[in-house]
């Protein structure tokens, strides 16, 4: 019985130490050394065959240097600043789009909802990569877009979007947008509607009714569809690298470039270090909000 | 509930010069085919606490819901106090409503669900929080104000869901089957507590409920709907006693229905039902013509059980006892004819139960006077 209970609680927890843990500790490890012309990219290595002598030496070696070079470089902060400020923006940007979504799924025909539902999850059955392509087909200066609103003779030249931060914008606000969708859907899917109809009698217009029932009892979807959106754009790299320009500043494209242009593997794992750091933050908030819905639906 | 404060019986119904708070003229409501009211007509009048009855899909809850707002008729015309409804949206209506769910917003506490209509007003804040808390304390709520509606019971729900909509102190308060989820005893003390609110309160009370006994416990006036139909609108003493149709009488209470052929026999009518029994005498309201086929609708406690052959009675059958249901109080008696029939029969049990006088297989005589069945036109 014990055993049986051992291992139930032990599988997860194996599985965290195997796929976060241990993984996470070889990058800590990796963005404590300094850069080589070797395979691995970095020294030291540890070498247990050397005994108790070797891993203090190995110890010794280790240090923040990486760290505080990213202190030096402008180029860090500043690549964390804008990409929390479009992690930030396009949470606001698929809001303002997905809660009417998801209101209007909510209010549509029983029989239609698994239909719609459906149409939001659609997309994933593409590859990402290539939806993201798709984009740039469609953004370019001779793209579908540019060709059709001179077509139809409302511009004149044609627009530049591609490799600005306005395509890195659409690009992540239609991919991120089913994660915004859902959680909201699901919040305004269970709720009851006699509590519009409740407001409503008490005096409520329908747009009040909207406001003081509606709003508030959708709180904890738009919580957890905000996190969903935020957390995984503040490391995107994808997006910004095939539809940005230069420009456009993210951590994630600086840590792919520091990782596989200047193959700097050190500093580009401190750079991941610190990101995770940032990150935990939000990720914290969003464990809160999940927690308090369930003590909410008790 | 028929005697108002001064002692004076409350009939309004039946006073001429009496305007009626509501009057349903010639209403009409259909989903698509469906036709949930047909051709409605009704008056409610102002103090009533007036209950609609019927089984699930009978229109009820429509004509509540049109009431309320929330529906508006195909045809017709809704009054309230003399004007016509049709255009004013539920949240201008001076009519508030207790849903069947109670409603109560989760995420205000009990305090805030009561104010809610009240600052909608905008409403002075002292004179709001006086509001508040009389409501508060007509409920028995005061200690609960600061709770949010999951830390309360069901009981304590359905209390703060009667004080947000008698927040706003509405002409008209609709409560859509308020004590369905509560169970049989809390029912019954419940039921007693909303009449004394609305006598306090003096707010006019449309209840729907499918719960016959409720119907009759709480309202002056109960109409029986079937169908998008009234069957019957009258005060529960009158509903029970003299039903006007077969529909009616078995929808309210227990009761036998024998059916047969009418003989008019003056005031009475006789009934005659099978071969080698002599005809039933009972009352009847509406004239019945000679030979037409009708029902004696007669209750099971009018029925008197005998060992020995009464002789005083004008209905006298003779059976066996089939089954006895022994309910405390009362029991009922199943008592099947020589011609197969099975007449219920109530005995009140003012005897401990070892000393009762039959039991099963036992020969018994039933009778009941010429008054205590009603004879319907089927």
């Amino acid at each position: 019985m014990k055993l049986r209970r051992l291992t139930l609680i032990g599988i997860p927890y194996f599985w965290l130490l195997a796929l976060f843990l241990i993984p996470f500790g070889i990058v800590l490890k990796i963005s404590l050394s300094d850069i080589a012309l070797a395979i691995p990219p970095y020294t030291p290595t540890l070498d247990i065959s050397g005994g108790w002598q070797a891993v203090r030496d190995f110890l010794s070696e280790l240090d923040f240097e990486n760290f505080e070079f990213l202190t030096t470089d402008d180029l860090y902060w500043k690549a964390y600043l804008s990409s929390l400020k479009i992690a930030a923006i396009s949470t606001l940007l698929a809001l303002l789009l997905g809660f009417p979504m998801a209101y209007g799924m909510a209010k549509a025909r029983e029989d239609w909802r698994p239909t719609l539902m459906m149409l939001v999850i659609l997309p994933f059955w593409t590859s990402f990569l290539i939806r993201v392509y798709a984009w740039v087909g469609i953004l370019s200066t001779e793209g579908y877009l540019n060709q059709f609103l001179m077509g139809i003779g409302i511009i004149g030249d044609p627009l530049v979007i591609l490799n600005t931060s306005t395509a890195v914008y659409i690009g992540i606000v239609y991919t991120y947008l089913p994660f915004m969708i859902l959680p909201i859907y699901a919040t305004l899917e269970r709720l009851d509607e006699s509590l519009i109809e409740a407001a409503e009698d008490l005096g409520c217009s329908r747009i009040s009714a909207f406001w003081l029932v509606t709003v508030p009892l959708s709180k904890y979807g738009v919580i957890a569809g905000c996190f969903l959106v935020f957390i995984p754009v503040i490391g995107e790299f994808v997006i910004p690298a095939l539809l940005g320009g230069s420009k456009t500043l993210m951590i994630g494209k600086v840590l792919w470039e520091e990782f596989f242009s200047n193959r700097d593997w050190p500093v580009a794992s401190a750079v991941a270090i610190i990101l995770l750091l940032v990150l935990i933050f939000p990720i914290v908030l969003f464990q809160r909000n999940e927690q308090k819905q369930r003590e909410a639906e008790q | 509930m028929n005697q108002d404060t001064s002692g004076k019986e409350f009939a309004p119904w039946n006073d001429a010069s009496e305007k009626p708070l509501i009057t349903f003229k010639n209403v009409t409501k259909k989903f698509g085919e469906f036709v949930a009211i047909s051709d409605l007509n009704l008056d409610i009048y102002a103090r009533e606490f007036f209950a609609l009855l019927g089984p699930s899909g009978c229109g009820k809850t429509t004509l509540m819901r049109m009431l309320a707002g929330f529906e508006a008729p195909t045809s017709g015309v809704i009054e309230l106090a003399g004007q016509d409804i049709a255009a004013i949206p539920p949240n201008k209506r001076e009519v508030n409503m207790m849903f069947q769910s109670y409603a109560l917003f989760p995420h205000l506490n009990i305090w805030d669900n009561i104010a809610f209509g009240l600052r909608r007003e905008k409403m002075p804040k002292d004179q709001m929080e006086a509001r508040v808390e009389e409501m508060l304390r007509l409920t028995k709520m005061e200690k609960f104000a600061r709770r949010k509606p999951h830390q309360v019971s069901g009981g304590q729900r359905q209390r703060v869901a009667l004080a947000r909509s008698l927040a706003k102190a509405p002409k008209l308060l609709l409560l859509d089957e308020p004590l369905g989820a509560l169970d049989a005893k809390l029912r019954q003390d419940t039921q007693f507590e909303l009449m004394d609110i609305q006598e306090s309160t003096g707010t006019t009370f449309v209840i729907v409920t499918h719960d016959q006994e409720e119907a009759m416990t709480v309202a002056s006036r109960v109409a029986v709907m079937d169908h998008g139909k009234l069957v019957q609108v009258d005060t529960p003493d009158v509903i029970y006693e003299t039903p006007n149709s077969v529909y009616v009488a078995d929808f309210i209470g227990d009761v036998n229905i024998i059916e047969g052929t009418a003989e008019a026999n003056g005031d009475s009518v006789a009934l005659t039902w099978t071969e080698g029994q002599p005809a039933l005498i009972g009352s009847a309201n509406q004239p019945i013509a000679k030979g037409a086929s009708a029902a004696m609708a007669i209750r099971p406690e009018k029925i008197a059980i005998s060992s020995e052959k009464p002789t005083d009675r004008t209905n006298v059958l003779q059976g066996k006892v089939l089954d006895i249901a022994y309910l405390g109080n009362i029991s009922t008696y199943h008592v099947q004819l020589d011609n197969g029939t099975v007449i219920k029969a109530q005995i009140a049990n003012t005897r401990r139960i070892a000393r009762r006088n039959f039991t099963w297989e036992d020969p018994v005589w039933l009778s009941w006077t010429d008054t205590a069945g009603i004879v319907l036109a089927v």
